[in-house]
């Protein structure tokens, strides 16, 4: 074909002039194609964002005009004994995913790329429990947990003569049972991401390191680790920011319970917004909303700084 | 895979031949594998079959003996009694209607925007562009309250869209995770082809469904897999928005029949609402196995 690579654009270009020469030269239509998304877009993103900041500064009950209050809400968010209760919890939950959910996807994704038969299938089973609806999930471990000694966890740890646990019903391993959970729910898509970055893993290092004798723990941590560094990096914050809005856990397992033990931010959220039939105390809401998000952008900035000199790019 | 593909992955691998040779390391390796695929079938497939056991086994059985094998015989009533006298069946259309609509509007939103900001690039798509990577940043529970109060005052419409599946329909569109995808993709088609079909007179209309939609097969079926998949998923908005319990997906209800429905029955339930997932999964794996990824690159 007898055409430069850049060719100018005919249609998506526009001519300086009357807005009859810019419908006649495709903006119209062009404009016509953006539409649905711009409709939607405004309706159910960016007007909520807006509206968000909004309503964090005002009392509304939806029935009355909405009242300019400033700060109150985040005053109250603050003052609020239950506040500092989710916070600790929120950091609980993302820090024990962290030690437990952090390595495992990590350690058996180094394995699975050495396999050499079945590949195919470890992946497969490794997915499986993220192609489970959560509240699916969520409900069967639940009875997993039963608490009595019949229970399916405590029954099999039976055999090895350990518990029975009360899991879910004591305040001590409530969480750590909603993380244990989520981690099995979550670890499978981690394993996806490993694989695909392992194969990028320049195997001319591999070479070279072995002509030089190096053993395998050796070129697992001096090549494979440091060239997933940059995948590892990203998966860590994903990890944080996403612990960090857990809910579905935390509502399904034990509304929050026992004895608070289990309320995080996001229930928190919910609980101001639709906890109550009597109406909702939505500025609150938003207000710990917003400063949720601002806490993780902040975050992930400093996360970002802090490991810029380690990625790799 | 063919012999070369296996041959380059072995290379590819920390173990070289050379160590492959070394018993010690042959055997070591070895055991983790098998380790590691006892792990794997036990934590990824063996929740799943204890659901499927116990989904057909009486009560009584699954409460005393969680770990046995139909001690005393199979309850195939367990799944008749979900799908007709809980509703399962009601709810599972519920939930398949709400995902055709959901994966419609997502599509639709995804392909106009993806064609007009890839192929058609008018001067504001920078800004639009940005507008959309913008909302990737905004977690989404910010939206949560907002959006709500919007489907019931909704503003200029003086008509409240609770219980509306377009309620769940319309918002679901708003993914620019999706948008992103397909005008990626289109941006990776050849121009020349654009060029040619605009060189013998094809409007943006005839360029959309004649050119960039037939191409853009393949990224359409990883949005579809994902978008209904994300849909069967979903439970805090429709939770929200669809009050009726007769319209009600199965994520939704499932929660609230617990308390008042048989384990047996209630176990039969939750093994109905996995298995379109599964089935989904086994049929598309690879878009699954190697779309995942690509969403974690993105995403990064």
């Amino acid at each position: 074909m007898l055409m430069t690579k850049r060719q100018p654009r005919t249609i998506g270009r526009r001519r300086r002039g009357t807005p009859s020469s810019w419908a006649r030269g495709g903006g119209l239509s062009t404009l016509l194609f953006l539409l649905p998304m711009i409709v939607v877009f405004g309706a159910f993103s960016w007007y909520p964002i807006v509206r968000t900041v909004i309503m964090s500064l005002q009392h509304t009950n939806l029935v009355q005009p909405a009242k300019w209050v400033g700060l109150q809400n985040f005053r109250n968010v603050i003052h609020d004994p239950l506040f500092p209760i989710a916070v600790k919890n929120t950091a609980e939950f993302a820090g024990l995913a962290l030690i437990i959910g952090y390595p495992i996807p990590l350690v058996a994704a180094v394995l699975m790329s050495e396999v050499r038969r079945l590949r195919g299938v470890y992946s497969a089973l490794a997915y499986l429990p993220v192609v489970i609806p959560p509240v699916v999930a969520v409900l069967l471990w639940k009875t997993f947990y039963s608490g009595g000694p019949t229970g399916v966890f405590n029954t099999v740890l039976g055999w090895v003569h350990l518990g029975p646990y009360p899991w879910l019903q004591s305040q001590h391993t409530a969480m750590p049972s909603l993380v244990l959970e989520s981690t099995w729910a979550n670890a499978g898509g981690t394993v996806i991401i490993y694989l695909a970055a392992l194969t990028g893993v320049n195997r001319e290092l591999y070479e070279a390191a072995a002509v030089d004798g190096a053993s395998l723990w050796h070129k697992i941590w001096h090549i494979t680790l440091p060239q997933l560094r940059g995948v590892l990096l990203v998966t860590m914050i994903l990890q944080i920011i996403g612990t960090a809005q857990v809910f579905l856990e935390p509502y399904l397992f034990t509304s929050g319970g026992p004895n608070n033990s289990t309320v995080t931010v996001l229930l928190l959220i919910f609980n101001y917004a639709f906890g109550n039939s009597l109406g909702g105390d939505y500025g609150s809401a938003t207000a710990l909303s917003l400063m949720l998000a601002a806490f993780l952008a902040v975050l992930s900035l400093v996360y970002l700084r802090a490991t810029r000199a380690w990625s790799t790019s | 895979m063919t012999d070369v593909a296996v041959e380059r992955s072995v290379d590819q691998a920390v173990i070289t031949a050379a160590d492959w040779r070394r018993p010690r390391v042959r055997l070591g390796v070895g055991a983790a594998q098998v380790v590691l695929l006892g792990g794997l079938v036990v934590l990824g497939l063996g929740p799943l079959l204890w659901l499927a056991k116990s989904a057909v086994t009486p009560t009584p059985d699954t409460l005393q003996q969680p770990m046995a094998l139909f001690p005393h015989g199979i309850a195939w009533g367990n799944l008749r009694q979900a799908w007709f006298d809980v509703r399962v069946g009601r709810y599972f259309w519920n939930t398949v209607v709400l995902a055709i609509g959901a994966w419609a509007a997502q599509l639709f939103v995804a392909t106009t925007a993806g064609f007009a900001l890839s192929v058609l690039r008018p001067r504001y798509a920078k800004l639009i562009t940005g507008l959309l990577l913008g909302t990737l940043f905004v977690p989404a529970v910010v939206l949560l309250v907002p959006l709500y109060i919007e489907i019931v005052h909704p503003p200029l419409i003086n008509h409240s869209f609770i219980d509306s599946y377009w309620a769940v329909w319309l918002p679901a569109g708003a993914s620019a995770f999706n948008v992103v995808l397909v005008k990626r993709f289109m941006d990776n088609l050849p121009r020349e082809i654009f060029d040619a079909a605009r060189v013998d007179g094809a409007g943006a209309f005839r360029l959309f469904f004649s050119v960039a939609l037939p191409m853009s097969r393949p990224i359409l079926g990883v949005v579809s897999v994902f978008a209904v998949l994300a849909s069967w998923k979903d439970f805090l908005w429709p939770l929200l928005v669809l009050t009726n319990p007769d319209e009600q997906p199965l994520s939704v209800r499932l929660p609230s029949i617990q308390a008042q429905t048989d384990l047996g029955v209630f176990l039969a339930a939750l093994f109905i609402a996995t298995l379109v997932p599964i089935a989904a999964f086994l049929i598309f794996q690879r878009t699954f196995l190697r779309g995942s990824g690509l969403g974690g690159a993105i995403k990064g």
